[in-house]
């Protein structure tokens, strides 16, 4: 069994009886797809919403929400995953320090989330499971076998959805 | 804009020596602090990819205790004040002279509120001495803690520099008392548009084309 590492800013896709992991999600959304008819898994590390918060042009495009999904779903199909058969589940997009002034940046958790199911919508895929907000990090690990995602924190326990 | 991996040697030593000489006031700060020697090594500018910016404390996954400051002023850019759970509490046993706690043992709030202080008082030497000698305004925000994954934590000092590339600038100190009960480090992260400003006010070329 591979464990498929995927870093920030990454994306990556991965068939049984890979793993796809990412580590140490904080404000970062983790964005995972699967089609469980042809068992293909996919996920992506988004850092930021859009790219039109861009100020360049070359840039990677597993960074944003608005370029990731998008390449993360043609990479998909590439590998032999149907559209109409993939969900998505999410998670990350957490608050990690509180401050009472709550400028934009300081939000970027929850606007990540925004913008990912944003263009999750516009692709027609629906969000099956979602372990977003709060302020803790994630760690997170799919099977491409069975399609479950692993969410380990470190003070609010392990869980699968 | 600042394209960070086309900053010169001389550039890369200046930024050395800011983080000298904030780490060098805060750790006097610390040894004052807990009335105990503290030595630092000498500060490592890092250039790297976004992915890799854990790596100095350990891995994305090591459990950390973080004080964070978001600086406004001539010179904006996030502040990081991070030491490991055990310093933490070895910190408090000398500062408070609480029992230190076993390993497994959450944090009391009189615990967690004095190391946001400690942080606070820490992070604010580093930056006045840093605005003294650049006459650069720079203005820290209320500190916040978290104890955490490091990949979490530090990756919220990215949010700026992601809007401008993939690297991430890091100055980061590595400081420790004599025994090594107690080490952390200080690390800033200026934001893209700061170098600029900190070079022009230390007199350095910066042509601004990078």
């Amino acid at each position: 069994m591979e464990i498929i590492k995927i870093g920030m800013a990454d994306l990556g896709v991965a068939k049984p009886p890979s793993r796809l992991r990412t580590t140490g999600l904080g404000s970062c959304v983790g964005v995972v797809l699967y089609d469980d008819r042809h068992k293909v898994a996919g996920m992506a590390h988004v850092m930021l919403p859009h790219s039109t918060l861009g100020k360049t042009t070359a840039t990677s495009v597993g960074k944003y929400a608005d370029t990731a999904i998008p390449a993360l779903l043609e990479q998909m199909e590439t590998a032999g995953a149907h559209l109409h058969h993939t969900v998505a589940k999410l998670a990350g997009g957490a608050q990690m320090f509180s401050f009472l002034s709550g400028s934009d940046t300081m939000r970027i958790g929850p606007r990540n989330v925004d913008a990912c199911k944003e263009i999750l919508a516009q692709k027609n895929i629906p969000i099956v499971a979602e372990d977003t907000g709060g302020s803790f990090g994630r760690t997170i690990e799919l099977d491409a076998e069975t399609g479950m995602l692993m969410i380990r924190t470190v003070n609010q326990g392990t869980k699968e959805v | 804009m600042a394209n960070l991996t086309k900053l010169d040697a001389f550039q890369l030593d200046v930024l050395r020596e800011v983080g000298n000489i904030g780490a060098g006031h805060a750790a006097t700060a610390l040894s004052q602090l807990i009335q105990k020697n503290i030595d630092m090594r000498v500060p490592q500018v890092n250039i790297i990819p976004f992915d890799e910016i854990a790596e100095f404390v350990g891995g994305p996954e090591e459990v950390v205790v973080s004080v964070f400051l978001r600086v406004e002023g001539d010179c904006p850019g996030n502040m990081f004040f991070i030491i490991d759970l055990q310093s933490a509490r070895n910190m408090l046993s000398e500062l408070l002279g609480l029992e230190p706690k076993d390993e497994g043992e959450p944090l009391s709030e009189i615990e967690v509120s004095a190391l946001r202080e400690i942080g606070n008082i820490l992070a604010g030497s580093y930056l006045s001495s840093l605005a003294d000698f650049t006459k650069l305004a720079m203005q820290p925000s209320v500190p916040a803690l978290a104890i955490d994954m490091a990949g979490a934590l530090l990756s919220h000092g990215l949010t700026q520099l992601g809007q401008v590339g993939d690297y991430a600038l890091t100055i980061d100190t590595l400081f420790f008392e004599g025994s090594k009960a107690v080490q952390g480090h200080f690390s800033l992260i200026p934001d893209p548009g700061s170098f600029e400003k900190l070079f022009t006010s230390l007199g350095v070329p910066f042509d601004g084309n990078y």
